[in-house]
């Protein structure tokens, strides 16, 4: 079982990857829709990413409101 | 090889697969350009029919297959125009797109939509008009449209009903969440799942293996067990252009077009 702050790390690795953002440019506390400068619907698919990587179901309603790392994180350790 | 240059849709026949490329930016709304080109498609047809066994529909587009209908054009037209004149367009284009997906639907052809990334509302209506979706592990898959006090209006639920189980069906419209391309496949929505940028490639062979079987038993078997529901479709053009007659329905457009937030607007 992953701890949070594991998931949370895992999340920073997956964004930047898949934005092409420098890892060490990302921490727990950013808000990743200015930090990645991505829209909602880059959101979405940083989400699909998510899901698959960690094999669970996040419904996007569950992260309505939702604009930080450590957040999300706690979103989906939540359906671990 | 005979084909078609269109502003949001291109067409070509080659191999006797029909290859339908959706290219508008931003990510293929569909609004008054996108069905006009659709209805010359369907048009076109029955003409192609004679030397095609299949149909593929995807896009080119990086953000994926379609975000759905032109919210931002629909809203420009009900703030611009008296309200019966809009109702009534309004009523005229979903009479009118309502015809088009049909005859996509019931076409003797087999069709595949091939899509990724966003496959939403509208989007979502023109796959499920579709024999077979076959998605890449990107897609996304939502009929948003309860979270704007609508319901999707281009046969989405006579669609679904008819193609997937009750729990998952209610679930996608009732909450206005969306589904990965593993929750699409476990529902029953898509058929194959391909890899990244992968899913055009697997509808072609899909397509020539279509091409080793018989044509007219084809025909016969899709004609069986893919029927229309043509009075289901119906009513659900009555109940849209009654909703779209509600206030709270043109308050909900313009906070959803008008927002600047990156989350765009929805409950």
């Amino acid at each position: 079982m992953r701890t949070q702050e594991q998931t949370i790390d895992e999340i920073l690795d997956l964004a930047a990857a898949q934005f092409k953002v420098p890892r060490a440019e990302l921490s727990a506390n950013d808000d990743f829709f200015k930090k990645l400068g991505i829209d909602s619907m880059q959101a979405l698919s940083l989400l699909t990413r998510l899901e698959q990587h960690f094999n669970v179901e996040l419904p996007d309603y569950e992260l309505q409101g939702v604009s930080d790392f450590k957040t999300l994180g706690e979103r989906i350790q939540a359906r671990l | 090889m005979t084909g078609h240059s269109g502003k949001a849709l291109s067409w070509k026949i080659a191999g006797g697969v029909i290859e339908v490329t959706l290219h508008r930016e931003p990510c293929n709304e569909i609004g008054t350009l996108f069905l006009s080109e659709l209805e010359q498609l369907v048009s076109a047809l029955p003409g192609l029919e004679e030397s095609a066994h299949a149909f593929i529909i995807h896009s080119t587009l990086g953000c994926g297959f379609s975000a759905g209908g032109d919210l931002r054009e629909l809203y420009e037209g009900i703030k611009t125009t008296e309200q019966s004149a809009a109702l009534a367009e309004i009523r005229d284009f979903h009479q009118r797109i309502h015809h088009a997906m049909n005859t996509l639907d019931s076409t003797p052809l087999t069709t595949i939509a091939a899509v990724h990334g966003i496959v939403f509302g509208g989007g979502l209506e023109l796959a499920l008009t579709c024999d077979m979706i076959i998605a890449d592990k990107t897609a996304r898959f939502c009929f948003p449209e309860l979270r704007l006090g609508i319901i999707p209006g281009f046969g989405g639920i006579p669609r679904l009903k008819r193609d997937l189980g009750n729990a998952v069906v209610r679930d996608l419209l009732l909450t206005g969440r969306s589904f990965n391309v593993t929750k699409a496949q476990q529902a029953g929505l898509v058929s194959q799942v391909a890899g990244e940028g992968q899913a055009l490639r697997v509808a072609r062979a899909t397509a020539a293996q279509l091409a080793k079987l018989d044509r007219r038993t084809a025909a016969t078997a899709k004609k069986f067990m893919k029927p229309v529901p043509y009075d289901e479709l119906r009513q659900e053009i009555e109940i849209v252009c009654e909703l779209y007659a509600r206030p709270q329905v043109q308050a909900a457009l313009k906070k959803f077009v008008e927002s600047t937030d990156a989350q765009s607007y929805l409950p």
